[in-house]
């Protein structure tokens, strides 16, 4: 880990980048931004770390805890929400056994996100499986594909 | 003439976000692979997102193709790799164009209404070369403004083309850009505002993936004319294709001396770096926008002094939305009057509206300000799915209002949507139809702005959570009367306190929905129906004698265990254990399961 960070660093140093690009950095290189590397980052930087929490609580993309293998991203825009977005994702927290504010797995296979608006409207609804979009989703086929993720191994 | 590669054939592949997501990728490399194997010459570009989404729908179901031979242009619809094939021995090799393929009357007539300006090249040029931009003219603009105009006179044809911003506030560009250069400073910075938080808009996306050098010549353009050497664009990291679009971009703008030291050897010097937002709508906000790039959380702050004064690290800033810039090289290329021609007295031009929800040919669109709204829903929209009968537009988003069916004639221009309590903003446009609950849809809404607010001043953050607690009871039936005055007191109240722009709208989208839609909202609260058949808590699910198979798929799914019955019999639906989840009713395959 700590060269990993040390290479961020020199990153953030070279592009003279701020806080959020460098957690935005952290986060690419781990999936979410992991405590010893917030603490790390402040004594290196001499801020404070409260103010990195202070941001990462702020904006929505960054996570705290670890996300799971797969991620399954719901569309929640305008034009996926009157096409039935919110059924698509009562359904997929059913099918995973997801309980209310439960956004993994507790076998840490899948986690569940929102989004807005991903600009392919005109294929409402739109579920994003790990950076793959699919558009005009139904219940039917998001559970067919959260079957083949169970089984097969992740793609990419 | 637009070609810039001379070759008698030319393939165009739709390849934005949602070409690639229907398999733009695939369909290419088929074209690319059968081409070569029989050792014909094309030039295959991607096409971007404006253009594929733009054909409204059509790509929306599949890729679409232009096939141009010796200068003759067929479009086909819905390709997929396994139809390249025949494509290419009918119509490439024999000449013969697949005609059972190809788009037809609707897909004409969608294109017929519109006046495309920002989006002109969109779908033509290769987003990806800076020659074919250039090809169109791309870059004019900037050398003339640098070798041969003033600061002045560019702000002077600014300001007479009528040019007003895109991003929502609709403040003259020119007027904007005249006050900016009026400060005395010794840095001054341009700010491209890519966020587009909108949640159903994805005009700026669009822009980018398919023209992005048209921002960078306009972002230039500004900076010359305030008298900025640093720009920056801040644009949401949820858009992946259009930040390496303008990546590239960047890099060949520089190479060709558009951009960085002495630009054209003119000594001029400005330079565009990328700030990735990082998820918050509020950073929309051009003060909070400015917290963001500073590395700050993004909370705005009050105003005056507005950026324009004191702005990115306390120097005089201005921000413009994308496709105000993106308009910038077109005006001067083709001058103000010309610009000015299109639109009302008041609203010039054209605006980018992003048109879905439940229209049949949802797409990207370009008309001219002033345009009918009955015309854009009918004649390029092509009319509501399903053949549903239209119960509203939305627009504007979570800041805007909804428009009922019967005011479809009004016209589309900042000024008459102000009149009927909504507006342009960003240029979403979402339609509804009968079987749309409005106050489901002002719920969410409220859902958004509600976890969008930053917090720092009480009407907002309190205030819209108020209000979505009440939204949420009327919903699950378990309003009180009095409710509806409650929600427009208190709206009007969150209105009038909050400090930025988004407390200040947050309420319109309640607010008109209750002025056109108030029947609506007394079904809720007082017959505890939802009329439309959308809210959860107020159905009742049942299964239809005649239709049931006694499949048992509705039995296997329903989480409460509420279906009982046997094999091949008729199944039961207990309406005391139903939780009222809809499982059973998305399971069915025989549509047995009613909801009422
Ligand atoms: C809450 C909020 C969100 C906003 N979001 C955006 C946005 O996503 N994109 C945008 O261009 N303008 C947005 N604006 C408007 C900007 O503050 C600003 O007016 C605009 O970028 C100025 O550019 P223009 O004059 O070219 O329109 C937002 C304003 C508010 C109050
Ligand atoms: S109005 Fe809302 S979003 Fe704007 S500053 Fe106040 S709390 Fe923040
Ligand atoms: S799923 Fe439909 S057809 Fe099958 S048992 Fe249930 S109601 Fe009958
Ligand atoms: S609202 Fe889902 S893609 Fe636009």
């Amino acid at each position: 880990m700590e060269k990993i960070l040390e290479k961020i660093y020199q990153a953030f140093i070279d592009n003279e980048g701020n806080i959020i690009s460098l957690l935005q950095d952290i986060q690419d290189e781990f999936g979410y931004i992991p405590e010893p590397s917030v603490y790390w980052f402040s004594k290196r930087l001499d801020v404070p770390a409260s103010r990195f929490f202070g941001i990462t609580t702020f904006y929505a993309q960054f996570h705290l805890a670890p996300r799971g293998k797969n991620i399954i991203t719901t569309c929640c825009g305008t034009a996926c929400h009157v096409k039935g977005s919110e059924r698509l994702i009562t359904g997929l927290a059913r099918e995973l056994d997801l309980a209310e504010g439960e956004h993994t797995t507790d076998d840490r296979e899948f986690t569940i996100e929102k989004v807005n608006c991903v600009g392919a409207c005109s294929i409402a609804p739109v579920v994003i499986i790990n950076n793959k979009i699919f558009g005009k989703m139904s219940s039917d086929s998001l559970t067919k594909e959260v079957k083949n993720l169970r089984e097969g191994p992740r793609e990419k | 003439m637009r070609d810039p590669v001379k070759s008698n054939l030319t393939i165009r592949v739709c390849m934005g976000t949602g070409g690639i997501a229907a398999g733009g990728v695939e369909v290419m490399a088929v074209f690319a692979d059968r081409l070569a194997g029989r050792g014909i010459r094309a030039d295959i570009r991607k096409h971007c997102s404006i253009h594929k989404v733009g054909c409204r729908g059509l790509c929306a179901k599949d890729v679409l193709v232009d096939v141009i031979l010796n200068g003759d242009k067929t479009t086909y619809q819905f390709i997929k790799p396994d139809m390249v094939e025949r494509i290419i021995e009918e119509h490439v090799v024999g000449g013969n164009p697949v005609l059972e393929w190809a788009v037809g009357e609707d897909y004409h007539q969608f294109h017929d209404k519109q006046v495309k300006v920002v989006l002109s090249d969109c779908g033509n040029i290769n987003p990806e070369e800076i020659d074919s931009y250039i090809s169109v003219g791309g870059y004019n603009a900037l050398e003339r403004v640098i070798k041969k105009m003033t600061p002045a006179e560019t702000i002077a044809l600014i300001k007479k083309s009528g040019l007003r911003g895109r991003g929502g506030a609709g403040f003259p560009t020119g007027v904007k850009w005249e006050i900016c250069r009026s400060v005395e400073a010794s840095r001054k910075y341009i700010i491209c505002n890519a966020d587009e938080g909108d949640p159903g808009a994805f005009m700026d996306r669009s822009v980018i993936e398919g023209n992005p050098h048209a921002v960078i010549e306009g972002m230039t353009v500004g900076a010359s004319a305030i008298g900025a050497d640093k720009g920056y664009v801040y644009i949401r990291a949820e858009y992946p294709l259009a930040v390496e679009r303008l990546k590239n971009a960047l890099k060949q703008a520089r190479e060709r001396s558009f951009l960085g030291k002495n630009i054209l050897g003119s000594g001029f010097s400005f330079d565009i770096r990328i700030k990735l937002g990082a998820g918050a709508f509020v950073c929309g906000e051009e003060t909070a926008l400015i917290a963001s790039i500073e590395g700050l959380r993004g909370m705005p702050r009050a105003k005056p002094p507005f950026p324009v004064h004191k702005g990115l690290w306390g120097q005089p800033t201005v921000i413009n939305n994308v496709e105000t810039l993106a308009n910038i090289p077109y005006i001067i290329r083709n001058g103000a009057e010309w610009y000015a021609s299109y639109g009302t007295e008041k609203s010039k031009g054209t605006k980018v509206f992003a048109l879905t929800g439940k229209i049949r040919n949802s797409g990207l669109i370009e008309v001219p300000m002033g345009i009918p709204l009955r015309e854009i829903i009918y004649d390029i929209g092509g009319g509501i799915e399903n053949n549903r009968k239209i119960k509203a537009v939305q627009t504007g988003g979570p800041s805007g209002g909804c428009i009922p069916a019967e005011l479809l004639d009004i016209t589309v221009d900042f000024e008459s949507l102000a009149r009927v309590g909504s507006i342009v903003g960003s240029g979403g446009m979402v339609v509804l139809d009968e079987t749309d609950c409005m106050v489901n849809i002002a719920k969410f809404f409220l859902q958004f702005t509600q976890s969008e607010s930053c917090g720092k001043c009480v009407p907002c953050r309190i205030g819209t959570k108020r209000l979505l607690e009440i939204l949420e009871r009327v919903t699950e039936g378990k309003g009180r009367l009095g409710d509806i005055e409650l929600l427009e007191s208190l709206a009007n109240d969150i209105k009038a306190t909050s400090l930025c722009g988004l407390g200040q709208t947050a309420p319109n989208p309640v607010l008109s929905t209750i002025k056109y839609f108030r029947d609506e909202f007394e079904a809720h609260i007082t017959k505890k129906k939802c009329p439309a058949g959308v809210c959860r808590d107020l159905l009742s699910f049942v299964v239809l004698k005649d239709f049931c198979k006694g499949c048992g798929a509705c039995k296997r799914v329903c989480p409460a265990g509420a279906v009982t019955g046997e094999r091949k019999q008729v199944h039961v639906i207990d309406p005391e254990v139903c939780v009222k989840c809809g499982a059973c009713y998305d399971a069915c395959k025989f549509k047995a399961i009613g909801k009422g």
